[in-house]
């Protein structure tokens, strides 16, 4: 009985050496391919592949700096809205999903929230791929601690796992502004993570190219007593105002609500069809287009003042 | 736009941070502690790039702890001070240097002597009786030669910070409404009100 539960106690010294072992004998072969796996599944230190060029970060710059050289070959996504806040029911997460290579729109429909698991939520902004790699790859690292303590991983330390790890390759060309949000046993808690390594606790962020447009609108009608109905439709009318002011932001809102019983995608709303129309039947919002034009047809300011 | 102060009276030392966190033009924060308590009787503020100063406050943090564990006794300020500058001057000389500058408050409990070193990245470190890092030194260190008194209680040490926090607020371009600030003498660290 003993030796039984031994096997499958992952605390075990003696289990701990024969997974040792078992790495060592299993050869590429033994998983049914005899071209190998590259450097997956070696023991050691795991190694990327870089230009053989002096300067890597430099080379890497020279042909992806749009902003400097217009004419650069590889042009990386920059421009979004994403926004979180956390409030007395939770947390509300919404970005735009429009993804552009210097001046042009190479997506309407990029999905810029990162569900990490069921209960954790990763937003995208800066290079597209740099955050959706590492942050399935901290998904992969959370599941892992899940297996290993036996306990679902707090919203601080996967931050934090995401933020040593960027900061590992500070300086080398990684760009990231991310939120993570999610619910643990201390409740709603929400962080940002950056690619300098800066990594802040809040309970309310942006960012992005419209963030200063959707905190405009978020920091208005921000309360911690918001209804969850409320807080929705703020997120909404928050990355509206991003989409229709900002040029690299825009197409359509992404909406997603986190709880205690994990998060909860709420809906997609068309930013043109926000500005003339409004969301539609949905709870919290007033019937009636977003739109500045829309909102005040047919008003004037003409006439004398009128004494309140 | 980050800035911060320090100075020394009779037993004890100030230090002062503004609780800004800014990305940019955004200012992403506005309650963030940038002043870590590293053993019973030493502060540290730190300000500069993103990114490395929380990771070389931790670092910091965590070996002067160690240093606590293996000796059952907490480094002595002066020689806090020399380690530290010790790091960042290696780090300098390093691929990637911590960009970190430091204002450092103890108390020395075998001595009874408060102590404030100023300490930049590029590993200059000077003891002094005031101190200010940012563009708030270029204002507040007239202040502080006119108005400094180092045995002045602390009343009178906290009127001088004032005067300090009250004209970069009156003069600087960027509004620093909100400071946190840590005193430190014989009974330890507290965070005062101000």
């Amino acid at each position: 009985m003993n030796s039984i539960a031994s096997r499958f106690a992952s605390t075990s010294a003696s289990a701990a050496i024969s997974r040792d072992e078992e790495e060592n004998q299993v050869a590429a072969s033994m998983w049914g391919s005899t071209g190998g796996f590259g450097n997956l599944g070696q023991v050691g230190i795991p190694s990327f592949e870089i230009p053989r060029v002096p300067d890597p970060t430099n080379f890497l710059r020279m042909h992806t700096d749009d902003r400097n050289d217009p004419s650069c070959r590889i042009k990386i996504q920059h421009g979004t809205t994403t926004l979180a806040f956390r409030f007395q029911g939770g947390i509300i997460v919404a970005v735009d999903s429009r993804a552009t290579a210097g001046s042009y729109i190479a997506s309407g429909t990029v999905k810029k929230v990162i569900e990490i698991n069921k209960y954790l939520l990763g937003t995208m902004a800066g290079g597209a791929a740099d955050c959706q790699y590492w942050e399935t790859y901290l998904g992969i690292q959370c599941r892992l601690h899940e297996l290993r303590n036996r306990e679902r991983i707090s919203v601080a330390a996967a931050s934090k796992y995401l933020s040593n790890l960027v900061y590992g390759y500070k300086g080398m060309g990684l760009s990231m502004g991310t939120m993570i949000a999610g619910w643990d046993k201390t409740g709603p808690a929400l962080f940002y993570v950056d690619s300098d390594g800066q990594r802040l606790k809040g309970d309310l962020f942006s960012v992005g190219s419209g963030s200063t447009f959707a905190y405009g609108v978020l920091d208005a009608g921000y309360r911690w007593d918001l209804s969850e109905e409320e807080a929705q439709e703020l997120g909404r009318r928050a990355i509206y105002a991003a989409g229709h002011r900002d040029a690299f932001s825009g197409n359509t809102v992404n909406l997603y609500h986190v709880k205690e019983d994990g998060w909860k995608f709420i809906g997609n709303y068309d930013v043109t069809t926000l500005h003339y129309e409004g969301p539609g039947n949905v709870p919290g919002a007033v019937p009636g287009g977003y739109g500045y034009d829309v909102r005040t047809e047919g008003l004037h300011s003409r006439g004398a003042a009128t004494v309140a | 736009m980050e800035c911060s102060f320090g100075l020394v009276g009779k037993g004890y030392t100030l230090i002062a941070s503004d609780t800004n966190s800014a990305r940019s033009i955004v200012k992403m924060k506005n309650d963030e502690d940038k002043i870590k308590v590293l053993t019973p009787h030493l502060c540290m503020a730190y300000s500069g790039e993103a990114g490395d100063t929380v990771q070389f406050a931790e670092y910091v943090e965590r070996n002067l702890r160690l240093h606590q564990i293996r000796h059952y006794t907490e480094l002595r300020p002066p020689s806090s001070a020399a380690w530290i500058r010790r790091v960042l001057a290696d780090s300098l000389r390093s691929r990637k240097p911590y960009q970190v500058n430091l204002l450092l408050g103890g108390y020395d409990t075998s001595d009874d002597t408060p102590h404030l070193y100023w300490i930049d990245y590029l590993g200059t470190m000077a003891k002094v009786p005031f101190a200010a890092h940012g563009y708030g030194a270029y204002f507040a260190l007239s202040t502080l030669d006119r108005y400094h008194d180092p045995t002045a209680d602390l009343e009178q040490g906290l009127e001088t910070l004032k005067r300090c926090i009250e004209e970069v607020q009156k003069r600087l371009i960027v509004g620093l409404p909100k400071w946190n600030v840590k005193i430190i003498d014989q009974d330890g660290v507290r965070e005062l009100e101000i």
